[in-house]
């Protein structure tokens, strides 16, 4: 089997007993990038937490085909690597170095293979250099590209990305687009930014109101007008 | 937004600034202990330790202005802790007066315990500053680590040095937000909306924090913390511990004899 990630039957609610996510069946394939796409509180963060086992809802979660359960947690936070919306959040060390080097030490690499997974991440997202910087000095570009490396520090398989274009200048965005077009592993990208999924992705995922609403290629997705701008992904005045 | 309020000074090249940040941390602890120890009134020892970090800050090239202001800061605390000393001590009384139907009176003894807290406070204070003004802090949490300081500890002060940036930010923002829409209510208003920005900012801190704890666990956080630290001794370390531990020691042991 080549599914990355298999999601069956999923449901979250809120602990006030909100429905975030319904019924959610999925199955992502090695090597695939696919987009993840709904408008503002559709539930696709929540989604990304239930990859890696933050959140636990009712149904079944497969990681590389091991289901996500406390006995296997180590290894699923080891291979799926979640890079969260706002780098503030995943940035909490004094230094980018230390932060890029949390990862690499909870998984118990010596200290000559810690700072050579650090140096790799930080070269791999052009970051090199900024070891001693403390992140709160950094542009939000910046940041985002330390937080990608913080990842990439570890031996993950699977990337998620929630919203890595969000707030970006066009320049910073492009340079995202061009760091993630690099990488091999399964991608899943939250976006809501149709030029950004376009330019990443292969597949389309739209999720509303906690549903699935499409599942297909990009092409066939993004040409739908009727279909983006119901779920609140495209204009709805007609702007030509 | 840049801050640089907080160390200014600690990311400078100085023979202060590159000696080990254990070595001075021991040299602060050292301080503070023989500060407290020395009777109070032993003028010449309490200007002995202040010649030491005189000559300490003189060689790290900090402004002393920098750090006599910074100090300064501490002394409301101090005097707020100390000021009912000298009126309930016993001993000679040397003046008193009434407040409609309360007497209060100072006295001697009172007074010369009022000075020796505040001049040890105030010296602790600056040792302090002159340690945070020259050493950059992800060093001194490093020499913590080293010095088998709880781990969980230096995490802690790790977050409060990481966020109190982000929070400051949040707060000016908020600030702005408030002060866009201020068209000159009363006070009372005034200190209502301080009050719900206290409570957003609490708010705002306690989810931040539960998404800083997420992205740790999404890393392999598991409760033990982690820290690297490549911290070696050089020779001019050793001489500077040696030569200012006697220094101070002999101060401290001066002062209790005489």
């Amino acid at each position: 089997m080549n599914e990355a990630i298999k999601v069956i039957n999923l449901s979250y609610s809120y602990p006030d007993g909100h429905k975030v996510l319904k019924n959610i069946n999925l199955n992502i394939y090695r090597g695939e990038a696919v987009a993840l796409m709904g408008p503002n509180g559709a539930g696709k963060s929540t989604l990304l937490l239930h990859l890696n086992g933050i959140l636990s809802g009712d149904g079944e979660v497969l990681i590389l085909n091991k289901p996500v359960n406390p006995k296997n947690i180590k290894w699923i936070r080891s291979r799926v690597g979640l890079v969260f919306q706002n780098p503030d959040d995943q940035l909490f060390s004094p230094t980018v170095f230390d932060d890029v080097a949390f990862g690499p030490l909870n998984l118990g690499y010596s200290e000559a293979e810690v700072y050579q997974h650090v140096k790799r991440a930080l070269e791999w997202v052009g970051m090199t250099g900024y070891e001693k910087r403390s992140p709160h000095h950094l542009s939000l570009g910046e940041k985002k590209r330390i937080a990608i490396a913080t990842i990439l520090a570890m031996p993950c398989e699977i990337l998620v990305a929630d919203e890595p274009s969000s707030n970006l200048d066009p320049r910073s965005k492009w340079g995202i687009v061009e760091l993630f077009k690099k990488l091999t592993m399964t991608r899943v990208i939250a976006s809501h930014d149709i030029d950004f999924v376009r330019a990443l992705c292969q597949r389309i995922i739209i999720i509303d109101h906690g549903e699935i609403v499409a599942d297909g290629s990009v092409d066939e997705t993004l040409s739908n007008h009727a279909l983006l701008s119901e779920h609140g992904l495209a204009a709805t005045v007609n702007t030509e | 937004m840049k801050h640089s309020f907080v160390d200014k000074y600690s990311d400078g090249h100085s023979l202060i600034h590159h000696l080990d940040p254990r070595v001075k941390l021991i040299f602060t602890i050292l301080f503070i202990l023989v500060v407290i120890v020395t009777p109070p009134e032993r003028w010449w020892a309490f200007l002995s330790c202040f010649l030491i970090l005189l000559i300490m800050v003189g060689l790290s090239r900090v402004p002393v202005i920098y750090i006599m202001k910074r100090s300064l800061l501490v002394l409301p605390f101090i005097i707020v802790v100390a000021i009912s000393v000298p009126f309930f001590r016993g001993g000679e009384i040397i003046g008193s007066y009434s407040l409609g139907v309360f007497s209060v009176s100072v006295t001697n003894t009172g007074l010369r315990i009022f000075t020796g807290v505040l001049t040890k406070a105030w010296l602790s204070a600056v040792s302090l500053i002159v340690l945070t003004a020259t050493t950059p802090i992800n060093s001194l949490f490093k020499a913590l680590n080293q010095m088998r300081f709880p781990k969980i500890l230096i995490m802690i002060l790790s977050f409060m040095y990481r966020y109190i940036f982000v929070l400051y930010d949040e707060l000016l923002r908020m600030k702005q937000a408030r002060d866009s829409r201020y068209l000159g209510i009363g006070i009372w208003q005034n200190i209502k909306t301080a009050g719900s920005m206290i409570g957003i900012l609490f708010v705002r801190s306690y989810e931040r924090g539960e998404r800083i704890y997420a992205s740790m666990l999404s890393r392999g956080y598991d409760g033990t913390p982690h820290i690297l630290s490549e911290l070696r001794l050089s020779k001019v370390d050793l001489t500077f511990v040696c030569l200012s531990g006697l220094y101070l020691l002999s101060i401290g042991i001066i002062a209790n004899i005489i």
